[in-house]
């Protein structure tokens, strides 16, 4: 079921060429129908993964986790501790894979790059203001620009959702397009922060529109504005980055983040990835998932299928 | 008017303050003594017992910080509710032990009475089992009983109401939290006592009630690394073993099964398996 017409290549730069355009294009889109959305996550969450299935979506939900601290209680040494964890998240089983990476405010990213370096798990940094994004173009771009030169791989910016909400697509679009800019080599992740957009129909649009401007990851939201990810969200997310890569070739990887707690959460995502956008989007690269506490859960699991009993929380760390 | 259709309960679980359904789906008949249908019961599985491991610890910080005077007040609270429901509880103990009603009434009141008598001990046992210790030195020392955590309470088989809370309420009168599996032939009044307790002021998870076979969920709460005491007397003494090697995994403190005479006058020795004493060295001086 494809939702859009196909888009060529050449025709992004006639979208992106003015308000109207860009406008006409994103009202364009065929609107998400609500009931059905739901209806089909959740057939899609009452999947039973049991067994050897299960083992196999733990420690790929592990090897996908962008382990997360967002907070302005946050010191270097949480953020050396929470690196510890990233590169070896069980120090008593080595067959655990590592998570895909750390997402830490852009003043501690230099932390987390020196402890990280050569170890494969990336060091992610939110910028442009976050959570809010209510700040100057300059200040969002110096933001930006200081967490790369501190050796950020990966930029989470978010939107402005004020601009987006009042249909200034364009602005959005531009401050996008001058964020990537401003990363170079790192990847670009835009959160939509979909908690705030009100309707899956901007879901979908504020998908899009975060494709045309080249992010390379779309990301639900900030953890900070509840709800935050949500099944049926994730679902239209992933729906918009398959028909983005039928239309025009190029692959953009998508972030829930928020709220994922519990190893059947992350699971039920990982149902939803494989039917939605299919296989080729079960990858580190291609998908992540936002989330601090979530680790500790899985790892509960891990050790529960490893030993045949339940595990508590005293067994694994704080953080 | 004996034409009407009388209303068949089906019952639920009682997990962190809700009344789930089984997670599995499943329930099972309840009879009376002589084997007629008295209800059906939720069948817990075993990730009805982790649930309900997990609401125990949420609920435990907010429960075992509370002061012991407000810990009394809740169980009073309890013991009015229980009282209030006499009637019930006097039918479901009749029917599911086959007692006489008068018999039934005595073990009704003795219940209620027993739930007094603990929540009394409240703001007692602190006294009674903590001391200031004399040492040759500096310091002023002290020990103190403090609350062991989540306990797992295999309720006694035999006695469905007296039995439950004479091992129910020593438990959390100290502090701790319990997941509590109820007598499996005669449930009913466990059910019911879920029902007074989630009208009550106690907070949600601090007492969370499953209903179903031993032999099936016990293992899983006597190996649950989270659990970190649990009360046999309800296994088998065949079971027993098996389920106090499995629970030394985690070093559970384990309360062996005896032969209770639930009637009798209970004694301290319930409350003080499940509490731990702390000793303080306070430096004087400094």
């Amino acid at each position: 079921m494809t939702t859009t017409a196909p888009l060529q290549v050449e025709r992004i730069s006639e979208v992106t060429a003015s308000d109207a355009s860009l406008r006409g294009f994103l009202h364009g889109l065929p609107g998400v129908d609500q009931v059905g959305a739901e209806a089909r996550v959740a057939t899609m969450s009452s999947r039973s993964i049991k067994t050897t299935a299960k083992q196999w979506a733990i420690d790929l939900a592990i090897s996908m986790i962008d382990l997360t601290t967002l907070e302005g209680q946050d010191t270097p040494g949480k953020v050396r501790a929470l690196c510890a964890k990233a590169m070896r998240p069980d120090p008593s089983d080595p067959s655990v894979p590592r998570v895909a990476a750390i997402c830490v405010y852009s003043d501690l990213v230099a932390v987390a790059a020196h402890e990280l370096r050569g170890s494969g798990v990336k060091v992610a940094s939110v910028a442009t203001a976050f959570p809010s994004g209510r700040a100057s173009m300059a200040v969002k771009l110096q933001d930006t620009r200081d967490a790369v030169a501190a050796g950020a791989d990966e930029i989470d910016m978010v939107i402005d959702r004020g601009a987006f909400l009042s249909g200034r697509y364009l602005e959005v679009y531009d401050e996008i397009l001058a964020v990537k800019e401003a990363c170079g080599h790192a990847h670009l992740k835009v959160i939509l922060e979909t908690g705030e957009l009100g309707t899956y129909d901007n879901v979908r649009r504020a998908s899009w529109l975060a494709m045309l401007a080249g992010g390379d990851f779309i990301k639900t939201s900030t953890g900070k504005v509840s709800p935050a990810a949500t099944l049926p969200v994730t679902m239209i997310m992933l729906e918009a980055v398959r028909d983005f890569r039928d239309s025009t070739g190029r692959q953009i990887g998508v972030k829930p983040a928020g709220g994922i707690r519990s190893s059947k959460d992350a699971i039920k995502h990982l149902v939803v990835v494989n039917e939605t956008a299919g296989d080729d989007w079960l990858d580190p690269d291609w998908f992540r998932l936002g989330a601090s506490s979530l680790l500790n859960d899985l790892l509960m699991q891990r050790t529960k299928i490893a030993t045949g009993r339940y595990s508590g929380p005293d067994y694994f760390t704080l953080d | 008017m004996s034409d009407r259709l009388s209303v068949r309960k089906t019952y639920k679980l009682y997990v962190g303050g809700k009344f789930p359904r089984s997670e599995s789906g499943r329930s099972y008949e309840v009879t009376d003594a002589k084997g007629g249908f008295l209800a059906n019961a939720a069948l817990a599985s075993r990730k009805d017992a982790r649930d309900a491991v997990q609401a125990a610890r949420k609920a435990l910080p907010e429960w075992s910080a509370a002061t012991a005077y407000n810990r009394g007040q809740v169980l009073y609270r309890v013991a009015e509710l229980l009282e209030g429901r006499r009637g019930q509880f006097v039918a479901e103990v009749a029917a599911g032990e086959g007692l006489t009603t008068r018999k039934a009434e005595a073990a009704v009141d003795a219940a209620t009475d027993r739930w007094v008598w603990y929540a009394g001990w409240a703001d007692k046992i602190m006294q009674v089992q903590g001391s200031a210790n004399p040492v040759a030195g500096p310091y002023f020392d002290f020990s103190i009983p403090e609350p062991t955590g989540v306990v797992a309470v295999l309720a006694p088989q035999g006695s469905s109401l007296l039995g439950l809370v004479s091992v129910v309420a020593p438990v959390i009168v100290a502090g701790n939290t319990c997941v509590v599996l109820a007598s499996e032939r005669a449930p009913l009044p466990a059910v019911t006592l879920s029902e007074v307790l989630a009208t009550s002021d106690l907070p949600g998870g601090v007492v969370n009630l499953l209903t179903g076979r031993v032999a099936e969920v016990a293992p899983w709460l006597a190996s649950h690394m989270d659990v970190n005491a649990i009360d046999l007397v309800g296994a088998g003494s065949d079971q027993a073993i098996d389920l106090e090697v499995a629970a030394a995994d985690n070093l559970k403190r384990v309360l062996r099964p005896t032969d209770e005479d639930w009637a009798s006058e209970p004694g301290l020795h319930r409350m003080l398996a499940f509490l731990e004493t702390k000793t303080v060295w306070h430096p004087i001086g400094v």
